[in-house]
C-alpha cells in the first residue's frame, strides 16, 4: 500500500497507520478513504495528495 | 500609548517593534508590528494579542479606551508566537468569556501552552457570530500560513481583520498606508509575500477567487503586522493576485559565491550579456546578501542565474544554504541557468541545474564549467549563456 503526501502541508497518509482523528482504521488504503477525507494538518482535500516515491 | 481610532468604535491596540532585526532569521530591516484590533460593541471584542514581551504595551493602549476587563470576547487568527506568545498573560487580565479559533488553533494552543480549562469555541468557515450591532465572519485559511489561519471580516464595516495575509514587517509611525513611505511599503510586503506566503500561493490564488466570486464589500483590510490598507485595498490584493499567480518582472537575477573570484568574473560576463538584451539585471554576491532580501529579488525576477565554484565535491555553504531557503519557498514559473568554476571534479553546476529543475524552472543552457580561471573565450560564452537567458524571458513575457 502506498504512502500519499499533502501537497499543502507536507503530512504523510500512512496506510499501514490511517487516520485515528477521523476513525480511520489502521490499513485502509489511500484510494478507500472516502471522498470527503480531508487532511488532518491542514484540510486539504485528497485531490491535494501525491503518491510518495 | 494610546490606541488608534480606525472606525466609529473600532481601535488599532497593538505594540510596535522599532528595533527588531532578526525575526525567525527574516532580516527585519524596517522593525515591525503586533497589530491588534479592539471593537467596542455589545460584546468587546479583542483581536489577537502580540509578542511576549509586548503585552503591557497592548494592555496600555487598550486602557485608554476601556478597562481591558471589560473585553468580553477574544479571537484567534493564528497561534505563531508573535501575535500569540502574549496569549496567556493576556487572557489572565481580561478573562474572556469565550475565545474563538480554529479546531487547529485550539490543538496548536493547547501544544504550546499545555493548558486545557479555557473558554474556547471552535469556529469554522462561515460562522458567524452577532457582537451587538456588528457581526463578525470566520473564514479558515489553512497554510495560508500556518494550519491554524483564519481571517476574520466584518460586513457592517466592510472590514477585514487579515492575520499574517497583506501584511509587512515595517515599523512607522503611521498607522495606516497612506501615511507612509508607498515604495518602502510595496518593497516589504513583496519581502513578506517571498519569504512567508509564497509556499501557499495555490490557497491564496484559490482564496481570492472564493471572495471574490463572494462579493465581499471590503473597505479596509487590517493585517497583523505593518500598516492598515484603506487607501490602496485593490492595489495590495491585486500584488496578491500577481505574486500568487507567480508573475514576475522582465529581469534577471545572478545569484552566486565565490572562494577566489573566478565564479566572480563569470558572474560579472553573464550580467553584461543579460545587459546586451536591453533586460535589467542585478547580481548577488551571498558571502554579504542577506537570504530573505535576495528571496524578494528571486519572486520579482523572471530569470534566475545560479553560480557556485565546488567546495569538496558540492556547493558553498552559503550557496547550499541559500539554494535549500529558495527551494521550500516553492518559487514557480522561472527561467534558469548555472554556472561556476571548479578544479578537478566540478560536481557544483550540475546540483544547481538539479535545483532549477526542483523549482520546475525552464532550463535554458546545459551550464558553463570553467575549469579554474575563465579565459576569454569562456567570458564570451558567459555572455552567451546571459543573452540566451534574458532572450527567453522576453520570449516569454512577449517583448
Ligand atoms: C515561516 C515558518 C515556516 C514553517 N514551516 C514548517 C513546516 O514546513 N513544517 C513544520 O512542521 N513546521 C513548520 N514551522 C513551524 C515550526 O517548526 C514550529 O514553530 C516550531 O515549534 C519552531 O521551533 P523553535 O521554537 O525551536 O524555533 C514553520 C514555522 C515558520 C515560522
Ligand atoms: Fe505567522
Ligand atoms: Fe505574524
Ligand atoms: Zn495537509
Amino acid at each position: 500500500m502506498k504512502k500519499y503526501k499533502c501537497n499543502i502541508c507536507g503530512y504523510v497518509y500512512d496506510p499501514q497507520a490511517g487516520d485515528p482523528s477521523s476513525n480511520i482504521p489502521p490499513g485502509t488504503p489511500f484510494e478507500n478513504l472516502p471522498d470527503n477525507w480531508t487532511c488532518p494538518v491542514c484540510g486539504a482535500s485528497k485531490e491535494d495528495f501525491s503518491p510518495e516515491d | 500609548m494610546e490606541a488608534v481610532k480606525i472606525k466609529e468604535g473600532i481601535y488599532w491596540v497593538g505594540a510596535i517593534d522599532w528595533n527588531i532585526r532578526n525575526f525567525h532569521g527574516y532580516s527585519t530591516i524596517r522593525g515591525t508590528t503586533y497589530n491588534t484590533y479592539l471593537v467596542i460593541d455589545e460584546k468587546i471584542t479583542l483581536f489577537d494579542t502580540v509578542k511576549h514581551g509586548f503585552e503591557e504595551e497592548m494592555l496600555a493602549r487598550i486602557r485608554s479606551v476601556i478597562e481591558p476587563e471589560k473585553i468580553d470576547y477574544l479571537v484567534v487568527n493564528h497561534i505563531e508566537p508573535d501575535h500569540a506568545g502574549g496569549f496567556l498573560h493576556i487572557v489572565k487580565v481580561i478573562k474572556p468569556e469565550k475565545i474563538f479559533l480554529t479546531p487547529n488553533a485550539k490543538a496548536g494552543l493547547l501544544e504550546y501552552f499545555h493548558i486545557q480549562d479555557l473558554p474556547f469555541e471552535e469556529v469554522k468557515t462561515g460562522k458567524e457570530v452577532k457582537i451587538g450591532k456588528r457581526t463578525i465572519k470566520f473564514f479558515e485559511t489553512p497554510m495560508i500560513h500556518w494550519p491554524d489561519s483564519m481571517i476574520s471580516y466584518l460586513p457592517e464595516e466592510k472590514l477585514l481583520i487579515s492575520q499574517d495575509a497583506f501584511g509587512a514587517h515595517y515599523a512607522t509611525s503611521g498607522r495606516f498606508d497612506d501615511e507612509v513611505d508607498h515604495c518602502e511599503l510595496i518593497q516589504e510586503c513583496a519581502k513578506y509575500y517571498a519569504n512567508i506566503v509564497l509556499p501557499y500561493s495555490p490557497q491564496v490564488n484559490k482564496l481570492l477567487k472564493t471572495v471574490k466570486e463572494m462579493n465581499l464589500a471590503i473597505d479596509m483590510i487590517c493585517p497583523d503586522h505593518g500598516i492598515i490598507w484603506r487607501k490602496n485595498v485593490g492595489e495590495i490584493v491585486g500584488l496578491y493576485e500577481r505574486w500568487s499567480s507567480y508573475i514576475a518582472d522582465q529581469k534577471v537575477l545572478i545569484v552566486y559565491d565565490t572562494m577566489w573570484k573566478s565564479t566572480e568574473k563569470m558572474a560579472y560576463a553573464i550580467l553584461e550579456g543579460v545587459v546586451k538584451e536591453g533586460i535589467a539585471a542585478k547580481l548577488c554576491k551571498l558571502s554579504v546578501s542577506d537570504l530573505t532580501e535576495v528571496m524578494a529579488e528571486v519572486m520579482l525576477s523572471k530569470g534566475i542565474i545560479l553560480g557556485s565554484p565546488t567546495l569538496n565535491n558540492g556547493l558553498l555553504p552559503t550557496v547550499a544554504g541559500f539554494t535549500a531557503y529558495m527551494k521550500g519557498l516553492r518559487p514557480r514559473g522561472k527561467i534558469g541557468a548555472s554556472f561556476g568554476s571548479y578544479g578537478w571534479s566540478g560536481e557544483a553546476v550540475k546540483i544547481l541545474n538539479e535545483v532549477l529543475k526542483d523549482m520546475k524552472a525552464e532550463v535554458v543552457h546545459e551550464g558553463i564549467r570553467c575549469k579554474y580561471s575563465p579565459d576569454k573565450e569562456t567570458l564570451e560564452r558567459c555572455t552567451e549563456l546571459g543573452k540566451t537567458v534574458a532572450k527567453k524571458v522576453k520570449e516569454v513575457l512577449g517583448l
